[in-house]
């Protein structure tokens, strides 16, 4: 076996493992903290495919950002054993029929998609690059610039608005 | 890769790790020095000459007292967060060029760990992930005062996480990449980016500030409130971690304020040394003048933290959104114009 192959096997391991932990802790912190390293694994798995950036702007956004808001507003809550739940019966066997219909709609798609395995021609340009992902995001003719621009400011807008939304609204006489 | 190239990358990695800890080491000496300074008093004098083997003696102190571990169901967790705290704080060194390169028998060795053309984004995540550290810990310790504290850090730094990226692309305009290696590379000939990013520079440097906590951004460990803030149930050295780890955090946001805004290894004469001197002897004034600069930041930290008194919550949470934010939003604008209309 390559190296390649074993570090897959590995990461594969870690990520299912980690995902079914997330799942089945009881305790919510100990959820949060396995979806984490689930997450890192599969920034792991990016990195086999050489894709860097994709990784590293993975780790940013979920472990990074996202997970760290979820610990945080779990810690707030304080969750006990006490304020859990106990959801009814018919809740838990929609959610288990739920999810045998999706799973049985993913393996299909899984066995009727011809995925493609095979050796890809190598043009000698760097794919992962930086640069080139830039020049495809930001090309004003061939790429994808208004719609980037306009997610941008989507993005900026979304911040101030939280800013302005914490604002504290003076008393009006 | 052949076996010489791991070798070389291997030697170079221990040494930046033992360069890290050395520095850590240091600047708890460092700080205690300048505190003493600073306050007109001497400061620690006993072990050894100038007290130089302090931080030995604090590290054997530490290491021999005794482990008290609180009353926690998490106890794998009250481990994991000092250990994260301190991984987190050393992973950063691996994109930062230390120098140029040096020549030895006939090769060329990089001194860089790595040369990644995402370096920037590497060291934003290896920062975000800073907080799992302390919200851990804190959590773990099953104490309120460590939880507020956590929680208090981490927001912080949460906060001035995003006017920290904001206010680096003001610089990435105009640097144009994101690799730590050409943007001192560019810096080249007293093209220092902080006469061109003023504005962006003290920007970063106060968030840097408020990443490391430290004074006067230092709330998660407002003795007067908060005890210890989020390690005020840890002991022996897992405490000695968490402290060692804000002073490598220290160590490392000095080099990359220095490699990001003042040149780098880069220096006056540099090519004039390197023509007249050879490679090795120009490169190794530049790592010398790395370290000059990162010197100066880390005496800087220091000299801010016994001048300045604690800010109010509220005050920073205000600077950070309502002032830090807008600031290099207009920064970006400006300097977006300046590209436009000088180049």
């Amino acid at each position: 076996m390559s190296p390649i192959l074993i570090i897959f096997y590995v990461l594969a391991a870690i990520t299912l493992a980690t995902a079914f932990l997330t799942i089945y802790s009881k305790n919510p912190i100990h959820s949060a903290i396995y979806l984490v390293l689930c997450f890192f694994s599969i920034a792991g798995h990016y990195l086999l495919f050489n894709a860097q950036f994709l990784a590293i702007v993975h780790v940013i956004v979920y472990s990074g950002a996202i997970m760290i808001l979820f610990l945080f507003t779990i810690m707030l809550m304080n969750l006990n054993k006490e304020d859990e739940v106990h959801k009814p019966r018919i809740t838990r066997l929609g959610a288990i029929t739920t999810f045998i219909l999706l799973s049985t709609a993913l393996v299909l798609i899984f066995m009727y998609s011809k995925p493609f395995v095979g050796d890809y021609p190598t043009t000698g340009e760097d794919f992962q690059s930086i640069k080139k992902l830039g020049t495809v995001l930001l090309d004003d003719k061939e790429g994808f610039m208004v719609p980037f621009e306009f997610a941008s400011i989507l993005l900026l807008v979304a911040m101030i608005g939280a800013v302005l939304l914490s604002k504290k609204e003076k008393p009006t006489k | 890769m052949d076996s010489a190239f791991i070798i070389e990358k291997s030697i170079f990695i221990v040494v930046i790790f033992a360069v890290t800890m050395v520095m850590a080491m240091y600047s708890t000496w460092a700080e205690r020095k300048v505190a003493a300074y600073l306050q007109d008093r001497v400061g620690p004098n006993r072990a050894g000459w100038g007290g130089l083997l302090q931080p030995l003696a604090d590290g054997m102190k530490l290491f021999a007292k005794e482990e008290f571990e609180p009353n926690t169901k998490n106890r794998f967790l009250f481990f994991v967060g000092p250990a994260v705290a301190m991984s987190t704080a050393l992973m950063t060194s691996a994109v930062i060029p230390w120098g140029d390169r040096l020549e030895i028998f006939g090769r060329t060795v990089i001194l860089q760990a790595t040369d990644t053309d995402s370096a920037i984004l590497y060291i934003f995540a290896v920062v975000s992930l800073g907080v799992y550290g302390i919200m851990i810990g804190g959590w773990a310790s099953n104490n309120k005062f460590s939880l507020m504290g956590a929680v208090r850090a981490a927001s912080q730094m949460v906060s001035y996480e995003i006017a920290m990226g904001l206010s680096i692309i003001a610089l990435l305009m105009m640097t144009g990449t994101l690799s730590l290696k050409e943007i001192s590379v560019q810096q080249h000939g007293m093209h220092w980016n902080v006469f061109y990013q003023p504005l962006s520079f003290l920007i970063f440097l106060i968030c840097a500030f408020a990443e490391t906590n430290r004074t006067p951004f230092d709330l998660a460990e407002c003795e007067s409130e908060l005890i210890g803030g989020y390690h005020t149930e840890y002991s022996s050295m897992k405490m000695g971690f968490y402290l060692f780890a804000e002073y490598a955090n220290m160590f490392i946001s000095a080099t990359i304020i220095s490699v990001l805004f003042f040149g780098g290894y880069n220096y006056p004469g540099m090519s004039w040394a390197i023509e007249n001197w050879g490679v090795n002897i120009g490169n190794v004034i530049g790592i010398f003048a790395l370290f000059a600069k990162l010197c100066f930041f880390i005496f800087f930290f220091m000299w801010i933290r016994w001048t300045i008194p604690r800010f109010r919550y509220d005050q920073l949470m205000n600077l950070g959104w309502r002032i830090l934010i807008p600031l290099s939003i207009v920064n970006i604008i400006i300097t977006g114009i300046c590209i436009l209309a000088f180049k």
